[in-house]
């Protein structure tokens, strides 16, 4: 029978199997955490201090979301606290960077792009630049190159779709300085693209 | 509504910097009336922003691609695999 079915299914994810975390999802947590904190370490530990956590929080489980959403959302608090501990310790430095980049790519006279720094087509035309291996070596390049509030914020915002009042509060940020960030990144992050694939 | 005098307009429409942020913006949450207004005309004269525009959305793609996908090759060891089960059993057992 279909129904009794579904109910099994939904039966199912209700569940938390504690002993099977490991061989469950352990791999895929480690994966989640070590690309967003390029950090091998850091993000085994991550995986630890998650497995544990959830043991304490087993009782507030409420069945709604699946135990790899559970336990991936335990995961995603975590990253956040190290965003915000690694932005706190540079976050005068960077805004004191923000400042003195400008001028690299815009004129302040007028907020024209200044000559050499004006975007032009090196990827759009070839689809499968997405896929092309050489591309995202170039891409995760680029982004490390970013300081690291900046990044953190892009990466909150552009990957894991972060409200942005949730970001501005996890970082310390004023929404202005938020829409700074975000705009700063992406000039750069594409400057250092079209630098790096011709 | 703001009144926007001639020379205002010239600003906006050489202003690339106030053009890409506005790019991102959008990307993010609605602009205003005005400022696609501005954005629009900026756009009408400005190849180069509109080439950033095309690459700023691909670049988002990109990015959200490679963190999202699997990366089956990224994997803990064994030996670390096994610490984290003996923690856990340890756990269940107290509690």
């Amino acid at each position: 029978m279909h129904g009794s079915e579904k109910i099994d299914d939904i039966q199912e994810k209700k569940k938390l199997n504690p002993n099977y975390w490991v061989e469950n999802y352990a791999d895929y947590l480690y994966s989640y955490a070590a690309v967003r904190l390029y950090d091998d370490e850091l993000a085994r530990d991550l995986v630890q201090e998650t497995f544990l956590a959830a043991l304490e929080a087993k009782k507030g489980f409420n069945g709604l979301s699946t135990e790899k959403t559970w336990l991936t959302a335990i995961l995603k608090h975590k990253i956040a606290d190290i965003y915000r501990r690694r932005a706190s310790g540079l976050r005068n430095n960077a805004q004191r960077f923000l400042q003195g980049r400008e001028e690299d790519f815009f004129d302040p006279d007028n907020g024209h792009w200044y000559s050499g720094h004006d975007p032009a087509e090196f990827f759009c035309e070839q689809p499968d630049t997405i896929q092309d291996k050489e591309f995202q070596a170039i891409l995760q390049a680029c982004m490390k190159k970013l300081p690291t509030l900046w990044l953190s914020v892009f990466t909150m915002k552009h990957v894991d779709e972060e409200p942005s009042a949730f970001i501005c509060k996890a970082m310390g940020l004023s929404s202005s300085n938020f829409w700074v960030i975000i705009h700063r990144a992406k000039v750069n992050l594409r400057s250092c693209l079209q630098k790096n694939w011709i | 509504m703001e009144i926007v005098n001639e020379r205002e307009l010239e600003k906006i429409a050489y202003n690339c910097r106030k053009a890409t942020m506005l790019i991102e913006k959008q990307q993010i949450v609605p602009i205003s009336a005005m400022e696609q207004f501005e954005l629009e005309l900026h756009l009408q004269g400005c190849l180069a922003c509109i080439i950033y525009m095309k690459q700023s959305l691909l670049i988002n793609a990109m990015v959200r691609d490679f963190f999202r996908k699997h990366h089956p090759e990224i994997k803990l060891d064994e030996g670390f695999k096994k610490l984290l089960r003996n923690r856990i059993e340890q756990c269940l057992r107290q509690s």
